[in-house]
């Protein structure tokens, strides 16, 4: 909070999604998992207790043959700005255990601070944070695949998606070895990104002009980082949440799945772009 | 056998059922205590919470209990503040009850957390931008107020008031209460206040979400109003009752009228509060963000739109038009009914404050979610109950805690 | 909660809030604190002494 004043040089990291390349091959889920040290249970068959930083979730258009059509939506931590500057679980949080870096503009989780009084997880739409409700428990031998960059949670605290920020601490680490303060496009890119086979996620700076990911989404900044790209949308932005995490669709109905829109409301005339 | 310890000039009941009735509920408390050590030791997963209910059954039951335990601040104030000097003989059960509602309170959050040794983080590394932090604060210094205010009364017992330091202190306490009372009524407005803006900053969560002014959205007020409104009716519950069960007649009609009439205007006033901001988040808030008032009342087994017609004309409106009504006041029938409802509606407000800002789904490909509490959750919900009637039991026999109880009783 | 902790900063939000705080603790603390002093006064003058 105290880094406000560094607005002009912040970076924005954020991600595009393209929906229509998404095959929900869960890869991303995988890749997350293993390179955060994501506890997992023997049976993960409720998908209410057990924990994916990176969710898919599988949408469909609700008709019948021929015109039956799904989507698969993967969904990481949207990294929410907020419209007013305050992301919805960050204002929350008692005791600052989760804070906004203006540098990047990423949402931290800080383990050893949370004492697990959730509100984080009410504040959020998006179910983004999971709670753990066991003690992480390893197989046998699993220990020396943990990553080493990642430390592991505890029983009773919240956990997210973090965009992989011991890898932005790492390519940073690296440049300032280097002599340099700026980061190429693909110094930082998060597991999720590196492994989707079909190349749906793009990931870079969204302040920066160079980035793909603000050629795809055009983000307007002055409008609380709406996109400027009729094909992308965001995930509720009619709540005012402001999250850096854009989904891209040429399918209407996709797009329209992104928010509530009451019944008198007009998809098409109000909110194409 | 321990008549020395009783207060001279009332009866109470034999020793021996005395203490059957505490065995008994102590059985209670022991299970509550049983369920409590498990979710300690094994942590939350003894829960049938999840990553959908963060905030489930003791949330509401934080939030119910404080709501009903506000009767200690408003009594307070209307007796020490703004001069209403026959609540003098109800305060001391007031007090009591909000001593009982609070601690209560605070041990619920206990075992709530995740960490509960971490929980000095939230005044530690405080972020003041949290109505939770505010809550914490608040809390634990009214939990402080009430047990300052509890204190004279048990130096009052007849053997320890015997003692001169003790007969000194609590004379002395008696007389700076005012002071007190007045911090105390400073910090519930603030604690009940904040727990009402708890759910309502959520600018997620639609069926939460509410407009203000300031930093303080409506819901602020408004609970703040309710607890002012409905904790009095606890008081008045819980006298009621223990009148029934002693068969002794504690305070005067009076008394009891004055209260009432006051619940009465407070709960009035309150409801027509409550139905306007109902009103315009069903009209404005929420369609601004995409919802129909009638998207978290439907396709669901449980929330439907009875639970408003509940809350506002059946536990509000009719407990409050009986209270304010002079024959309504007066039927012991009809206003053990009003206090009654109105209980359930602040703790229905309350309710559906927590579970059901959990249960609506917010994205649109996601689906409502129910919830059953496991018996760990219930046990510990119902240990609280136990503590409380065993305090009432024990603060009843050897404290003087209704000063009209020898005259009404001789 | 107190200036040293590193989240502290001294704007309006915390000087009102913690200052909330500290004025209502410093009531509690020093409305007992004079309670007992008198108390032990009272008692070391024999007031409370039954008879």
């Amino acid at each position: 909070m105290k880094e406000e004043g560094k607005h002009k040089k912040a970076k924005k990291y954020g991600m595009v999604i393209n929906l229509d390349e998404c095959t929900g091959c869960g890869a991303c889920m995988v890749a997350c998992m293993a390179e955060n040290n994501v506890p997992f249970r023997e049976d993960e068959s409720n998908k209410l207790d057990s924990i994916a930083w990176m969710r898919v979730y599988k949408l469909t258009n609700g008709k019948s043959y021929p015109e039956a059509d799904i989507c698969y939506l993967p969904r990481p931590c949207m990294h929410c700005e907020g419209d007013h500057g305050h992301s919805p679980c960050v204002s929350v949080c008692p005791a600052t255990a989760t804070d906004y870096n203006y540098e990047t503009g990423i949402v931290s989780q800080i383990y050893t601070r949370c004492f697990g009084c959730r509100y984080c997880m009410a504040a959020c739409p998006y179910h983004a944070r999971y709670f753990n409700w066991w003690d992480p428990v390893w197989p046998e031998g699993s220990t020396k695949y943990l990553s080493p960059n990642v430390s592991p949670r505890m029983r009773g605290v919240v956990e997210k998606c973090s965009f992989c920020f011991h890898r932005y601490q790492l390519a940073m680490d690296k440049a300032y070895l280097e002599g340099r303060t700026v980061l190429e496009e693909d110094e930082y890119q998060t597991s999720c990104t590196q492994a989707c086979p079909a190349g749906a996620i793009t990931f870079g700076d969204l302040n920066n002009p160079e980035h793909k990911v603000h050629q795809l989404a055009k983000p307007d900044n002055k409008h609380g980082g709406r996109p400027g790209n009729p094909n992308v949308f965001r995930l509720l932005e009619r709540l005012g949440t402001n999250p850096k995490v854009y989904y891209m669709s040429s399918r209407e109905w996709v797009r329209q799945a992104g928010d509530n829109y009451i019944d008198n409301e007009d998809f098409a005339k109000n909110y194409r772009h | 056998m321990d008549s020395a310890l009783i207060p001279e000039g009332v009866t109470r009941c034999s020793f021996g059922k005395f203490a059957l009735g505490i065995i008994i509920v102590g059985g209670v408390l022991l299970w509550g205590v049983y369920a409590m050590m498990l979710i300690w030791l094994k942590g939350l997963n003894q829960t049938n919470m999840n990553d959908f209910y963060g905030f489930a059954l003791w949330i509401w039951a934080d939030l119910g209990v404080i709501a009903l335990g506000g009767g200690a601040f408003f009594i307070g104030l209307l007796r020490y503040i703004i001069g209403k000097d026959e609540l003098k003989n109800i305060i001391n059960y007031a007090v009591l009850i909000g001593f009982i509602c609070y601690s209560s309170a605070l041990l619920i959050l206990a075992i709530d957390v995740g960490q509960p040794l971490r929980s000095w983080f939230i005044f530690w590394h405080a972020n003041i931008h949290s109505m939770l932090t505010e809550v914490a604060f608040c809390l634990s210094c009214y939990f402080a107020v009430l047990t300052i205010e509890y204190i004279p009364l048990i130096l009052e017992n007849r053997q320890l008031n015997k003692v001169p330091f003790f007969h000194n202190l609590a004379h002395n306490m008696h007389e700076v209460m005012a002071i007190f009372a007045a911090t105390g009524a400073f910090l519930s407005f603030f604690h009940q206040g904040s727990l009402g803006g708890t759910p309502a900053v959520l600018y997620g969560r639609p069926f939460a979400f509410r407009e203000g002014i300031f930093i303080w959205p409506w819901t602020f007020f408004l609970f703040t109003w309710s607890a002012a409104a409905y904790g009095p009716c606890f008081t008045l519950f819980v006298t009621r009752l223990t009148e029934k069960i002693t068969k002794k007649k504690l305070v005067k009609q009076n008394v009891i009228d004055l209260l009432a009439k006051i619940s009465g205007w407070t709960m009035g006033t309150y409801i027509i509060a409550k139905i306007i901001d109902t009103w315009y988040w069903a009209t404005v808030t929420a369609p601004d963000m995409g919802s129909n008032l009638i998207d978290f009342y439907s396709n669901n087994p449980f929330y439907g739109i009875w639970i408003l017609v509940v809350e506002i004309v059946i536990c509000g409106i009719v407990p409050a038009l009986i209270l304010l009504t002079p024959k309504g006041r007066s039927n012991p029938t009809l206003l053990f009914t009003a206090v009654l409802l109105a209980c359930i509606g602040v703790l229905l407000n309350r309710w559906v404050m927590v579970l059901q800002v959990m249960a609506v789904p917010v994205m649109t490909f996601e689906n409502w979610v129910m919830y059953i509490p496991s018996w760990q959750e219930v046990a510990t919900t119902i240990l609280p109950v136990a503590y409380g009637i065993i305090l009432v039991m024990i603060s009843f026999r050897y404290l003087p805690i209704f000063p009209q109880e020898r005259e009404l009783n001789s | 909660m107190f200036p040293f902790s590193f989240e502290w900063i001294w704007d309006v939000g915390h000087m009102v809030f913690m200052g909330g705080l500290w004025y209502a603790l410093a009531i509690l603390g020093l409305g007992m604190t004079y309670c007992i002093l008198k108390s032990v006064i009272d008692t070391m003058q024999g007031k409370g002494v039954h008879h």
